[in-house]
């Protein structure tokens, strides 16, 4: 099962190396990672998407815990929480299948960020279902790039 | 002042009175400044050698020891060391030099990454950027080395900050701000402890090195004592209670006793004190380790817990406030039936080994025990030779020890009995030690020389990897591969041409003799011990089978 965690870090140098180290050294499976510095320029976020059942979770949390620049982890999983990637898609466009992948594009409230002759190049933004999604749509036509950020994810406030 | 001579500031601040190092071209300031410092500098001859002596000397005076080493090779070498401290839960702080802020990251001459490389065998490590930061990060380091969970913690000292001129020195107030260290437990927890203990037929206490790290021997033999619990032990929990006690069933796991892998495999209740269910304790198998047992963990360190079997009843806290706060609501168990169990099991199993005159392992160490005195510190290195001591030697005390359990580094003995004797220059450190050992690290006999050490050495010699072999022999068929150490040296000549004494002992009735004038020899003495390569250490689990499939009971 996937469960996304949030872990504040010390905002120095090393420090990714640090936590990278420690999911590869104890052999859990990051299946995307993003880093960035928060609203304290001392304190970077990363969200990290693991796979491993409860008690491997448990582990991870535990041993990134015992990292003296880990200040804390956050397990959002069963939180109800807001989740976002980004994906820049550039796809095969012809005279013929034009209007139909911007109407398609406007469905998905994506936008187009640059246009070719041959090819329109797209953003959109949502949760890892809805880009994936997105992508197996966008598939038939000619999918010739694909760029697509990690998970970032914050909780609903509670009111 | 310049870096070097702030870091020396720094490390008086912290107590330190011995350092083990090596010199090199970037550690030229740091040198220089030592000569005028109250730090005593022990010169080894490896840096493997130094950063292992600091480790026997942590292990003996329950301080944190320190090593220095130059930058790349020498950083390098110790790596073996911290990896060793960092299993068995040693406070350490390492000093690398390192080339200057400048040349970093340039493959520059005797450049290498050393924090990285020791990221995943450190507790946390520092490369310093500005020396006036170091009041701070050396109160840290050695803060991070001994309180919690202890571990080794290096500092990464670039030339050009050991040569900075430093007029004002930042505060050395520490700014961890995440750091936690554990120590009561919980209330609720403990109360469940002490309700587990009065409700169990059949209760064992696995005790470990967390018990001597906490001091926590003096409540242990309390709990012990009030509820008549058995008691079994890690290797590095030997010496938690005295070898020679009544409860006391054993060292446990796969060269343990029957009784004690028995009591593990049948109990009830299992109290794990300061333990980390190692696969030499468990054969691997965490899912099928006493599995009939309800599992009280304490231990200081959360991700202990859980890690290799399921925790009944978890308590994350320092085993010695942990076992204070229980002893007031201990109402002793009914235990009869199984101290017979476990006695009738003592008598049906015990250790043995055949006595038909032939100079045995078992002898050297009963002579030992005889000649050494109550106080001595054994120190070990890694094989059979280590194996046999934890069987037979009747250790006292805690501390009495000095061994590498969770790495098993050969070649750590030796350096690490230099750390213990500068550690306690009154008291008898003996090494016992193997052939295939003492050749790893052979050249800290020049620092035993060099600094006056009178270590005694017992080499158990019997020119093979004697360990190895014993597989080989039970489990391959005795198709014996790369054993035989057949170009060993004279050792009593190598002894000798250190200028240490050297005697060999080829009979058992010079044993104990030859180990009566050693102790009463003011130096030095190595000791060589010719014994038969067909010694074995027995009884012995089948590896990966479960704990109480034992071969030789």
């Amino acid at each position: 099962m996937l469960h996304t965690l949030a872990v504040l870090v010390e905002n120095h140098p090393g420090v990714l190396m640090r936590v990278v180290g420690l999911f590869a050294r104890r052999a859990y499976n990051i299946d995307s990672l993003s880093v960035c510095q928060t609203e304290n320029p001392s304190i970077s976020r990363m969200t990290i998407v693991v796979s491993g059942d409860d008690s491997i979770i448990e582990q991870v949390s535990k041993q990134l815990y015992k990292l003296v620049v880990v200040h804390k982890v956050t397990d959002l999983t069963n939180e109800p929480i807001i989740d976002r990637e980004l994906a820049l898609v550039r796809v095969r466009v012809n005279a013929e299948s034009r209007l139909e992948v911007l109407h398609t594009v406007n469905v998905f409230r994506g936008r187009v960020v640059d246009m070719g002759r041959s090819n329109i190049t797209v953003e959109i933004t949502g949760d890892g279902q809805k880009i994936d999604a997105f992508v197996r749509t966008m598939r038939p036509y000619g999918l010739l790039e694909l760029v697509r950020t990690g998970t970032i994810a914050v909780m609903r406030s509670d009111g | 002042m310049n870096g070097a001579e702030v870091l020396l500031e720094a490390l008086e601040q912290e107590e330190v009175e011995d350092i083990f190092g090596y010199p090199g071209a970037v550690l030229l300031a740091l040198l220089d400044a030592l000569l005028r410092s109250k730090i005593r500098h022990i010169l080894v001859r490896h840096e493997q050698g130094a950063v292992h002596a600091a480790d026997g000397y942590a292990r003996v005076n329950s301080k944190v020891g320190v090593c220095l080493a130059t930058s790349g090779p020498g950083a390098t070498n110790l790596v073996t060391g911290i990896a060793n401290a960092y299993m068995d839960s040693i406070p350490m702080v390492i000093l690398t030099g390192q080339v200057s802020t400048e040349l970093l990251g340039t493959d520059s001459f005797q450049e290498a990454d050393i924090t990285g490389i020791t990221i995943p065998i450190t507790k946390h490590s520092y490369i310093v950027k500005d020396a006036a930061q170091l009041p701070r990060i050396v109160k840290e380091a050695f803060y991070l080395a001994r309180t919690g969970r202890p571990g080794p913690v290096l500092i990464d000292l670039p030339k050009d900050i050991l040569n900075q001129e430093v007029k004002k020195t930042a505060s050395s107030k520490m700014t961890l701000k995440n750091y936690k260290v554990f120590g009561k437990g919980n209330t609720g927890q403990i109360e469940e402890f002490a309700k587990s203990i009065a409700n169990s037929l059949k209760p064992v206490i696995y005790g470990g090195g967390g018990i001597i790290w906490a001091g926590a021997t003096g409540p242990l033999r309390n709990l012990v004592e009030k509820c008549n619990l058995p008691v079994v032990s890690t290797l590095m929990g030997l010496g938690c209670l005295p070898s020679d006690h009544p409860n006391f069933l054993g060292m446990a796991g796969m060269h343990g006793t029957v009784t004690a892998n028995y009591a593990l495999d049948d109990c009830d209740l299992l109290i794990a004190l300061g333990v980390r269910f190692d696969d030499r304790v468990t054969s691997g198998l965490g899912n099928k380790f006493a599995t009939k047992a309800k599992i009280v963990h304490i231990d200081i360190d959360p991700a202990e817990i859980g890690k290799v079997v399921r925790a009944n009843v978890p308590i994350v806290g320092d085993v010695y406030l942990v076992l204070e706060e229980l002893v007031s609501r201990l109402v002793p168990p009914k235990i009869t039936q199984w101290w017979e169990q476990i006695h009738s099991w003592q008598k049906s199993y015990p250790l043995r080994y055949e006595q038909d005159g032939r100079l045995s392992p078992q002898i050297i160490l009963e002579s030992i025990a005889e000649t050494a005195g109550d106080d001595a510190v054994i120190v070990t290195d890694v094989g059979q030779h280590q194996m046999w001591v934890a069987q037979c030697y009747p250790f006292k005390y805690p501390r009495q020890l000095v061994t590498s359990g969770g790495l098993g580094t050969m070649g750590f003995g030796l350096p690490a009995a230099v750390g213990a004797q500068v550690a306690q220059p009154e008291k008898n450190i003996v090494l016992i030690t193997g052939d295939g050992s003492l050749q790893m690290t052979i050249q800290e006999l020049a620092t035993i020389v060099q600094h006056q050490l009178p270590v005694k050495i017992v080499l158990m010699n019997n020119g093979v990897l004697g360990l190895v072999r014993q597989w080989q022999k039970m489990f391959y068929d005795e198709r014996f591969s790369e054993i035989q150490l057949h170009a060993n040296p004279d050792f009593v000549k190598v002894a000798e041409a250190y200028g240490i004494k050297g005697i060999r002992v080829t009979s058992a009735q010079d044993v104990k003799p030859c180990l009566t004038k050693a102790m009463a020899y003011p130096g030095p003495v190595l000791m060589d011990f010719v014994i038969s390569p067909d010694e074995v250490v027995l009884p012995m689990v089948v590896p990966g089978n479960a704990i109480t499939d034992m071969l030789g009971r």
